[in-house]
């Protein structure tokens, strides 16, 4: 495979393919800019066409520019780890995060000071809303995915990553996906579904790329080094599979043109809620906690130098997490037209989901075991560990509100916003910072640039998440109880203006919240940019002594 | 123990552990979503429901467009001051034509479930535009460009039969009158409208932004907000009906 000079240097089927493919598809996309029906789907198609053309440019180049041979899956004895299309996701991770994070805070202020919408098509609260979500769930903590599961799946299968091209189409097509989604948002165009607003050819798009996805990492399983999968992919592959089927399950849609962006479910009234929710709430459950596990049971193992501390506790975890999320959608519906039955089944499963929870934290934090004391030393481990921390507290209070008596006070308050930024902030936000601070300097062979900035990190960040929580909880519990207010003559003793203003200093609490957190997330790009362009080369194993925090 | 060393099955073989997720994950997904396509009492038989004018449609689409949904629910739940704040709670068959459903799940503003016939036009327009000028406390933002933007009828009828092939029972009396329709409920004067009240019953025909010309997105939102919620008659509605 690598008798180097006698190789003449000839195209791959990949290489070929995809050059045409996209060659296609830029013709297309320019007829739809063309004949489009709305300037919103003009603009996206006028997007991807350039897209496609760049991606055949650049496909095209990057072929003149390689040798003949392509990369050796091993070098001298050792997998040579394919590591470009990483970096690429892990430095989108970070981008998109402080759009994310930014978009976030701007939506928080809206609240609190209405002005801010500027009246506006395009920066009104109920534009803003999607992109903040969508940033934050699928463009940070997508791309984090992407990025450390496939640096995992090397690793732990001590082989080079599948596929040439086929890594790269993933991290850059699923970033392009993100791209029509935002700016789709920013025009209007949503399917109204949340955390699936994107509309029709958006979900094409991102069901090639996701099917491409599960390809790379199952073929990397499948050409595996080690006899064992380790328990990381699980959680991954479970993530990927289960991702697809719920993309596919909730967005079935008929466009009213080809060359159109409107289109209209398939599903509808209450069977559309159903089908909704279940995607819904498992794109927390396998999207934000299955694959967040994944990154749990690889990267505090390895920062901690400490086995995961039960492997039979690793397997129940695993299936009774995966067996028990599915049913819990229904919790999002109590007391809707929703049939009861589905309701009480959702409310069942929701508190049996506890314990699989439970047992995923002590299995994550027990791994700790014997090297607590790093705790005081390394604020990289910290950030995972409290992560954890946040994951057991909000895997408890999900259960709770799931209980119907429960949920008739807090759904539609503020306190499922807290819930959800207890979840978002403090696990998936913190184990994907850990994770990014561990894997940036692997990926760059550096030393972390420093780890006081990351105890700064470290701090404000978590008191911003305090500030946000705290003040959801009661802007949250105060709004359900004033609308359930009665005089002593049996009125309605609010009207609900009256909560809406009750709000108003909770929300500039919660905005403030929100701007340590975003400050947080700079100190951190700041702190990884310097590791990537001034941090040291990092020498050979052990001389780079771990600095102390203070 | 054995019990663990059979698990390795799944450790050593990626395609059966694959085939282990699916399996598992489908449990959930199938008994709670299935039985809702054709169990009767899912969906029960309710009088006056019908599918939206094409205005009502266009107004639909908007709120979509606009995210409304973001900040106001409709599904009124069966707790004693929800109903009491806002009406009856709300029926599975009141939202059967919905592609997609527009329930919500937050209430940063009130449930507008049966926000139909509760403010004028007129408030309507005023609160719209700009909705401090008549709810100095709101948060909400203002939609301006709503009154300056008209409806384009050129594809309404395409709408209508997208949302038929869904499963949305237009006719094709409906579909082929949908630009005329879309025209004629915003003036009472145009000879279509008594038509177009046969084909849509209880629908409103007036000017509802109170501009003279053709319908804007202005007049197309508020005629959906007016006719939320008030197709079905709860003075002859038989909550015992369907009891089985």
């Amino acid at each position: 495979m690598t008798s180097p000079s006698s190789v003449s240097k000839s195209m791959t089927m990949g290489e070929a393919g995809l050059m045409s493919a996209f060659a296609v598809l830029a013709f297309v996309c320019f007829l739809g800019a063309a004949m489009g029906h709305d300037s919103a789907f003009s603009f996206h198609a006028a997007l991807a066409c350039s897209a496609s053309l760049s991606a055949v440019v650049m496909i095209g180049n990057r072929y003149l520019d390689r040798p003949a041979a392509l990369p050796a899956a091993e070098i001298g004895g050792r997998p040579n780890y394919y590591l470009g299309p990483i970096k690429f996701a892990s430095a989108m991770a970070m981008f998109w995060g402080i759009a994310g994070f930014t978009v976030g805070l701007i939506i928080a202020m809206q609240l609190a000071w209405p002005a801010l919408n500027f009246d506006l098509p395009w920066t009104t609260f109920g534009r803003l809303r999607p992109l903040h979500t969508s940033a934050v769930i699928f463009a940070f903590g997508g791309n984090v995915l992407i990025a450390s599961s496939f640096y995992v799946v090397q690793k732990t299968c001590r082989t080079r990553l599948a596929g040439d091209l086929a890594p790269w189409f993933v991290v850059v097509g699923y970033n392009f996906f993100i791209l029509i989604a935002g700016t789709g948002y920013l025009q209007g165009v949503t399917q109204s579904k949340e955390y699936a607003e994107p509309e029709w050819y958006a979900d094409l798009w991102l069901t090639i790329v996701w099917v491409t996805y599960l390809f790379v990492f199952l073929m990397t399983l499948v050409k595996r080094k080690e006899p064992h999968i380790f328990v990381a992919n699980w959680f991954y592959l479970a993530f990927i599979i289960t991702i697809a089927v719920l993309h596919l399950g909730n967005n079935p849609a008929l466009p009213v043109s080809f060359l159109g962006s409107k289109s209209y479910i398939v599903w509808g009234g209450v069977q559309d809620a159903m089908f909704q929710w279940w995607y819904g709430h498992n794109a927390v459950g396998f999207f934000l906690t299955a694959g967040f596990l994944a990154i749990m049971y690889y990267f505090i193992p390895k920062r901690a130098e400490r086995p995961v501390y039960s492997y039979r506790l690793s397997i129940i975890h695993f299936w009774a997490l995966i067996f028990l999320y599915i049913w819990a959608g229904p919790h999002h519906l109590h007391y809707t037209a929703l049939p009861d039955w589905a309701q009480t089944l959702g409310m069942t499963f929701s508190i049996m989901l506890w314990m699989p929870s439970w047992g995923g934290m002590i299995n994550g934090l027990m791994t700790l075991s014997g090297a607590w004391d790093k705790l005081r030393t390394d604020p990289v481990l910290r950030m995972m560990v409290v992560s954890v921390a946040f994951y057991g507290m909000s895997t408890f209070e999900g259960p709770m509100m799931a209980i119907k008596v429960v949920n008739s006070l807090s759904h539609y308050t503020d306190w499922t916003i807290g819930h959800v930024h207890s979840g978002a902030l403090g696990w998936v936000g913190f184990v994907s910072f850990g994770a990014l601070y561990c894997l940036i300097p692997w990926l760059w062979n550096r030393q972390l640039y420093s780890l006081k900035l990351v105890n700064w990190h470290f701090w404000i960040s978590t008191i911003g998440i305090v500030l946000y929580i705290s003040a959801m909880w009661v802007s949250g519990i105060l709004q359900g109880l004033m609308w359930r207010a009665y005089t002593s003559l049996g009125f309605l003793e609010y009207s609900f203006i009256e909560s809406v203003e009750a709000m108003h200093p909770f929300y500039i609490i919660r905005a403030a919240g929100g701007a340590l957190f975003l400050i947080g997330a700079l100190i951190m790009a700041v702190n990884l940019w310097m590791t990537v362009n001034a941090g040291k080369a990092n020498e050979t194993k052990g001389a780079g002594a771990v600095q102390p925090a203070e | 123990m054995s019990l663990w060393n059979r698990h390795k099955i799944f450790e050593k073989n990626s395609i059966i552990l694959i085939a282990g997720i699916l399996v598992v994950i489908a449990i959930g997904g199938l008994v709670e979503i299935m039985p809702l396509f054709y169990l009767k009492s899912t969906i029960e038989a309710v009088d006056g429901v019908r599918p939206y004018t094409p205005l009502e449609l266009a107004g639909r689409n908007i709120y979509v467009r606009e995210g409304c949904y973001l900040c106001h629910s409709q599904m009124i739940r069966p707790l004693r001051d929800e109903v009491e704040r806002y009406g009856h709670y709300s029926l599975a068959a009141e939202s059967m034509y919905d592609h997609p459903f527009q329930w919500g799940s937050k209430r940063t503003g009130p449930d507008l479930a049966r926000v139909g016939g509760k403010y004028s036009d007129d408030w309507h327009v005023t609160h719209l535009i700009n909705p401090r000028s008549i709810v100095p406390q709101s948060v909400m933002p203002g939609y301006p460009a709503l009154a300056k933007t008209e409806v384009d009828p050129s594809d309404i009828a395409a709408h209508l039969r997208t949302s038929r092939a869904v499963g949305v029972p237009y006719t094709d009396e409906q579909i082929a009158n949908a630009a005329a329709d879309l025209k004629a409920q915003t003036d009472p004067d145009n000879p279509g409208s008594d038509a177009l009240q046969k084909r849509y019953p209880k629908a409103l025909v007036r000017n509802f932004d109170g501009k003279p010309g053709n319908p804007t997105e202005l007049d197309a939102l508020i005629a959906y907000l007016q006719m939320l919620g008030t197709l079905v008659d709860f003075k002859l509605y038989n909550e015992k009906a369907n009891l089985r």
